[in-house]
Order: structure tokens, then sequence, then C-alpha cells
């Protein structure tokens, strides 16, 4: 399993995906699209369109609001062109100096952003209320940031299993300052993008996170879920996210709450498997977490200590 | 040339008061002319222009690739901080306020300021300040990197700098709003006789409009800071929840103080525009009257649009819904600017000296960072926008080719009246077009990172982005190397050039009372108020 998820990875991330090469990229990953497609949808200059209602709702009003600024751009830098063109003193251009007020255009061009806006708006409303309803989750885990790395402490089916996600090995060496890494050969790609230990959650899934921070304020985001919330100190938030069924795969994200000196250094990976795969992976956490707690066993540590469950 | 000096009436001894300018040092240090003062506040903004762009200049250089190769991370935070804290608070700010020292006085046909010794002592705080704040590169801890929002608990976190830093952003919230009372009590007590508020040039009603807003928010970033300042050093816990407090205070106070601070920084460039356009048109300002309305309106919105900032932190759905309807009310006054801007040009005579190059940019280039505004007001989308370089890149938009391009075009529409020498026209059109160009090439690919994916303030970055952020970085390098033509353009003039005209821009039509006063203008502006019909 873990091997075919990797050769989804190399499809889609090994090409370096910016511009030019950026449209080549969606369709590798469209082509590797199988459940284990490691599936960053964005092209390298859009929004991802993503894998949850909420992050293809977003995309939606993203791309709408930008062909409404494209066609207001199209008029009003139409017209500013025009008038560079048209009338240059150069030309002999003779100017209307009574054209100083006109109360009726000035009117219209008040009123019809106004009705733009509300089309915008009222959709964009909706889609806040959907956000937030983070009623009838079915599975909670408690996400917590620290400097710099993020802790997942699963409740509901998942309930005991608990452990630290940190930026992977490879990616840390080739971080530092001289390294001499090559970035582009570090963790398949995944630079800066890998941890050791991913949050991994079922598809088709309701899942709630409960956020909160330890020391300074974090931000978890992962673009292809459309969600991104601030982990306050003393404070919850929550966010919810639902992966499609078939869309299991490996997403990536950051912090994105510059939180010191590591801030880019943090990542977010969800691991998305079936819920039946989903049930499996924490029966072997609790079993590893009842093995270490058992008699004559060394002392429990962290989940880090825990047998690797992604690669 | 004037010889009575309204100063001459009070029983004043100091040997230096006379018509011209006291000689050598003490011209500058004990200067109470508005003119004096204005290019102290012009060269010293031009001055952090520089030291906030060097800044600049070592981000981009480590963002040129993927990988760490310069600096250590925790440097690179501190040049990300200060480079915001120097542009915002050592550049734009002070360029304005200079821009009105020279000219409100002038504009209004008054003497001199209302206040002049305040108006020395709100400029002669800002070297101290900056010098404060500067010289926290060298202290243990190193400066502040906790970004410009100095948002807890993360900011306290700073080394010996903290306390350095919030007493030099305090000497910066007095030295604004002492620049600031200035403006309204000159504009409101010495308008030439006739000049009715209406009938006030669009610099002057923006700088009106924009010294309310200082006065309003400066104390409230004195308040936060202090609160930060007592929670660090006595064991208060206003941001601290552990003592019953909340960290999303300290960002609701900030962004009250930090939203209208970002309309300070753009208003004065509206005023701007609305004087050179007008000019170089051949043809009056298309609904002054509306213009001014729409500026204040922006200003009322400015204070019931700060939670739009954070609205990823967590707020109940009703504030999420009202702080998106309210911030997209913006660009209803911003739009009927773009507009009547347009319908100014619209018929019009144009040419196309720099100044008018510079504000037509603005035009274009402002308006695709009010594009970006709205889109960040949708705030579903702004969960995906939020924290990444899609605001970096909107809000680069409205304060390079917004903000600086319109005080670049003020410096060229004004320079020849300020020195008495027209410029090196070549010269200035090298500089406008090199900078239009590298502006876009160094910001609009932004605008795809973030999209993609790319967080803001971080110093290193995953492979996908390395394409789009080496294009930027070439588009800094040369857009900073662009601003050397314009340090040497302006020494170059200063000393000397061909002679300009009272009217300066022979063949234009600028309007306002600036120009029926000689080049350069006297000492003490308007001796005798002008008749204003």
């Amino acid at each position: 399993m873990s091997v075919t998820r990797a050769t989804g990875n190399d499809n889609n991330i090994l090409r370096p995906r910016g511009f030019p090469r950026a449209r080549a990229c969606l369709p590798a990953a469209l082509a590797a699209g199988n459940a284990m497609a490691n599936t960053n949808t964005s092209n390298g200059y859009n929004m991802p369109v993503g894998v949850t209602d909420l992050s293809r709702i977003i995309y939606g009003l993203h791309m709408e609001v930008f062909w409404i600024c494209v066609g207001i751009a199209v008029v009003v830098f139409g017209a500013m062109i025009y008038s560079l063109v048209k009338f240059r003193h150069s030309q002999g251009a003779i100017p209307d100096t009574t054209m100083v007020h006109s109360t009726k255009v000035e009117i219209i061009w008040t009123i019809i952003p106004v009705l733009i806006l509300v089309v915008m708006a009222v959709p964009a409303a909706e889609v806040i209320l959907k956000m937030e309803d983070t009623t009838k989750s079915e599975l909670s885990i408690r996400v917590t940031g620290y400097q710099w790395k993020w802790q997942y402490q699963y409740m509901d089916a998942g309930e005991g299993v608990n452990f630290f996600s940190t930026l992977s090995r490879d990616s840390n060496f080739a971080r530092q300052l001289h390294s001499g890494i090559d970035p582009s050969t570090v963790d398949n790609g995944n630079y800066l993008l890998e941890v050791d230990h991913p949050m991994v959650v079922p598809s088709g899934t309701k899942v709630r996170l409960l956020l909160t921070s330890q020391d300074v304020i974090h931000a978890w985001w992962v673009p292809d879920f459309g969600v991104k919330r601030s982990a306050v100190p003393g404070f919850v938030n929550e966010l919810w996210f639902r992966v499609e069924p078939g869309k299991e795969g490996i997403y990536r994200g950051q912090c994105t709450s510059l939180c010191g000196r590591d801030h880019g250094f943090m990542p977010v990976v969800v691991d998305v498997r079936t819920p039946d795969e989903f049930k499996k992976w924490v029966d072997e956490q609790k079993a590893a977490l009842k093995q270490a707690a058992a008699p004559g066993a060394e002392p429990p540590r962290s989940a880090q200590a825990l047998p690797e469950s992604s690669n | 040339m004037a010889h009575a000096s309204h100063d001459t009436d009070h029983a004043h001894h100091d040997h230096d008061h006379h018509d011209g300018p006291a000689t050598g040092i003490k011209r500058w240090l004990f200067a109470t002319n508005h003119k004096d003062i204005g290019t102290m506040y012009l060269v010293f903004s031009l001055i952090m222009f520089f030291i906030g762009g060097s800044m600049a200049m070592i981000i981009r250089a480590e963002l040129f690739q993927p990988g760490m190769q310069l600096v250590d991370p925790g440097f690179f935070n501190e040049m990300t901080t200060m480079h915001a804290l120097v542009m915002i608070f050592g550049a734009v700010m002070p360029a304005f306020v200079g821009l009105a020292n020279w000219m409100v006085p002038m504009q209004v046909g008054a003497p001199d300021m209302a206040l002049p010794r305040m108006n020395n002592f709100s400029f002669w705080i800002l070297p101290f300040a900056f010098t404060l704040l500067l010289s926290t590169l060298f202290v243990p801890g190193g400066s502040p990197a906790g970004g410009w929002t100095m948002y807890p608990p993360l900011i306290l976190q700073t080394g010996n700098a903290f306390p350095m830093l919030i007493f030099a952003v305090h000497m910066m919230g007095a030295s604004s709003i002492m620049g600031a009372i200035n403006v309204i009590v000159t504009i409101m007590n010495m308008r030439a006789p006739g000049m009715t508020l209406l009938k006030m040039p669009l610099f002057c009603w923006s700088w009106l409009i924009t010294a309310y807003l200082l006065i309003a928010v400066m104390p409230v970033l004195a308040g936060a800071v202090t609160m930060l300042l007592t929670d660090h050093f006595f064991k208060t816990s206003f941001f601290n929840a552990a003592g019953g407090g909340d960290p999303l205070m300290f960002e609701h106070i900030f962004w009250f103080f930090g939203h209208p601070e970002v309309y300070i920084m753009i208003l004065p460039a509206f005023g701007i525009i609305s004087e050179i356009l007008p000019t170089f048109s051949r043809k009056p300002l298309f609904g002054a009257t509306s213009m001014i309305y729409a500026i204040a309106s922006i200003a009322f919105l400015s204070f019931i649009v700060w939670a739009h900032h954070m609205f990823v932190d967590g707020m109940p759905e009703a504030a999420q819904v009202f702080f998106m309807m309210s911030t997209m009310l913006i660009a209803v006054p911003t739009g009927v600017k773009v507009f009547n801007w347009t319908a100014t040009m619209w018929r019009g005579s144009l040419s196309f000296e720099p100044p008018m190059l510079f504000a037509i940019a603005f035009l274009f280039l402002f308006s695709i960072g009010g594009f970006s505004g709205v889109m960040l007001a949708i705030v579903p989308a702004d969960f995906q926008y939020n924290q990444t370089y899609f605001v970096v890149a909107h809000f680069h938009y409205v304060l390079v080719p917004g903000a600086i391009f319109a005080i670049m075009g003020a410096v060229y529409y004004w320079l020849p009246k300020w020195t008495g020498h027209m410029y090196n026209m070549a010269l200035a059109k090298w500089h406008f077009w090199l900078s239009a160009i590298f502006v876009n090439v160094l910001f609009f690919p932004q605008h795809f990172l973030g999209l993609a994916g790319m967080p803001r303030r971080v110093p290193d970055y995953a492979v996908q982005f390395t394409e789009w952020n080496m294009v930027s970085s070439i588009g800094g390098f040369g857009f900073g190397l662009s601003q050397i033509l314009f340090a040497i353009l302006i020494i170059q003039c200063v000393r000397g050039g061909k002679k300009a005209s009272a009217v300066v821009w022979d063949g234009a039509t600028p309007t306002g009372l600036e120009w029926t006063l000689s080049s350069p203008p006297p000492y003490h502006s308007f001796t005798i108020a002008p008749e204003v019909k």
C-alpha cells in the first residue's frame, strides 16, 4: 500500500510543478488518480479545486469573483486605455472642459457596484454558515500547535491515539543553512512538506478538528481541504472537512501563522484512507500502545516511538 | 520677495528670525519653516525607503531558490518584520507628512503651518525613533521578529529589543499625532479668504481626513503596545489566556488601528492623483465633490472592517458576515474614485510627463490591488488566501504602485516648484518605466504563489514554488536598483538645472495657489493672503 502511494507521489511531485510545466501536471495527477493518488490539485498558479465539498465551493466562489473582477477590469481599463490612445495632446486633442460633473452617471456607477457586490456576498454568506457547522461530526481530533510541530490526539473511534508530527529528518537536514543538499532530491520532491507521522483520517467521514496551541498562535491549513484555522493558546477553534470517497491519498499544507524562527518548517500532512483501512490503522496504533504499556516493556514514550505508519 | 514676516510682531529675540533661513545646522535643528521641515521629512523618508528596501533585497535573495542559502530563519523573520515597520512608519507615512508640510500652506494660501514649533518636534522625534528601532539589529536576541503586527504571545518572545520596539512605536505615534494636529489646525484656520472647504484642493482634503484618522487610531496602537509592555514586564495578562486574557483581543485592538492605518497610507495618494490627472488631462477633475465624499466614506468605513484581517482566527458567523459586507462596501466609494479619474481623462488632452506617467500607472495597478481586495473580502475564499503570498501580492500592489507611485508622482509634480529647477526628464522616464515594469515582475507572480499554497513569512519553500519565486526575486532586484535613479535625479535637480517657471507645467493646466508663487517659492509662502474667488 505504501509503495503504491509513493508511486502516485512520484508521478505528481517529482515534476516541478511551477510554470511552464504546470499544465502537464494536472493530467499526470489525474492519470495517477487511483485511490492512492497524492493529489495536490493546484496547477501551480491557481487555487486547488481540492477534494472536499467546501474546497470545491470555495474554488467556485473564487473563480466567480475572479471573473467578475476581470469583467470590470476589461471595462474600466478599456476606458482608460481608450482615453490614453484617443485623447492625446500630441494628437491635437481638444479638452472638453465643460465635462466636470454628472449626477446621473455618478449615481449609476455607485449603484451598479453595489448590485455586483450583493451578487457576490449572498452566496458567500451561505457558505460561511456551512463552514461553521461542525455538528454531526463522526470523528474528532484535537490538534495542538507547538513551536514547531503539531500534536494529534484522537477522540471518538480513535480514542487514545496520540502522537506528534514534525518535519521529516531529510527535509530538516536539507533546510539547514549551507546544507549543500539540493531540496529537489529530498523526500520524493516533498521538501518541507513531509512529516514523520502524518495525521490519518478516513474518507467520506465528517472530521472535526479542535485546534489549540501550547505556546504562540499557529494556523493549520490544508489547501486541498479548503480549511484553515488558527490555533490560539488558551482557546479552542473548530473546523471540519469531509474528504470525498475515492479521493484517498496524502494531502499537504503548512502552518500559516508566523510562529517564530522555524515557522516555515512545521508542515501539515494528512493521510486520507478508506474507513476500513483507517480502522485497521487505529487498531494497529492501539495494539502498539498496549504493547508499550505492558509490564516489562519499555515505558511508553510518546507515539513518536510507534511504528512508522505511512512509509 | 516678501518683507513682512508675521513672526516679527511677536517678542522673539532669536537672531534667526528673519525672512531667510538660518545658516548651517541651525537651519535644520531649529527649523520652524514648513518647507525646511517638509524637506527633512522627505529626505528622511527617502533614506528609510532605501534601508527598508535593502531589507527587502535580503528577503528576495533568500527566497530566490529553495533551501537556506544566505541567512538564518530567525534573521529572515527580523528582516520581514523590520522591512514592514521601516517602510510603513519610516518611508510612506513621513513622505506624506513631508508633502503635507510643503504643500498644505502653499495650497491654502498660508505663510506656514499653524504650529511651527510642534512641527519641528514632530519631525525630530522620528530620527530618534528609528535610530532606536534600527539599533535593535545589534542587541542580544536580535531585532523584533514577530511580524510588524506584533501579535502576542510570539512578540513577547523578543529579546532585549522588545522594550525598544515598544518605545520606538510610541515615539512614531506621537510624531504622527502632532503632524496630524498641525495639518488640521492649518487647514481649519489658515485658509485664504474665499477658500471655502469645498473649494480646497483635493490633496488638502485627503490630508484633512487622513489627519482625523491618525488622531483617532494612533492612541489605539499606543494602548495596544503598552498592554504588551505590561504583559511582558509587569505580569499583567491582557493577552494571556492563563491569566484570563485573550491573545485575539490584541488582534482586534491592533487591527482597529491597523485598518484605518492602511487608509492613512492611501488617502493622501488619492489626493495626489486627483491633483496630477486634471493637470495633464487639461481638464478639471470630474465630480470633485463626490471625490471628497468618497474619501470621507472610505475613512468612515475603515473603522468597521478591521476583523477582516482575522477571519481564520475564529469569530461568530454573524461577525464574519458583517465584516465581509462592510469590507465589500469599501469597493463602492473606491470604485467611484477610479471611475471619476477615468472620466477626468475622458475627452481630455493628455500628455505624458513623469508625474502623469506615475498617476496612470497608479490607476491601473492600484485597481489590481483593489480587485484582489474584493476577492479577499469573500470570507470563504479568504480562508484559502489568508496568510499566503496572495495577501502579500495584494497589499504590495496597493502600497508600492499605489502609495509609493503616488508619492513619486507628487515629487515629480512639485520638485521643480520646490527647487526652482526642472529635473532630467529622460532620467525620470527611465525611472518610471523600469519601476513600472519591475514592480509587476516582482509582485504579480506572488498572486500565483499564494493561490498555489505558499504561506507568507516563510524563509524557505517547497520546490514547486521555485519558478515564480525566481521571477519575483528578479523583479525585486530590478525594482530596487531602479530606485537609485530616483535618488540621483533628485540630487541633480536640487543642485541645479534648467530654471522652472512659476507655473512649471507650461502648456498643461495646473490649478491651485501653489502655482501662483515663484519657483522656488518665497521662504514664507504667502505673507499676504491671496484672494480666492
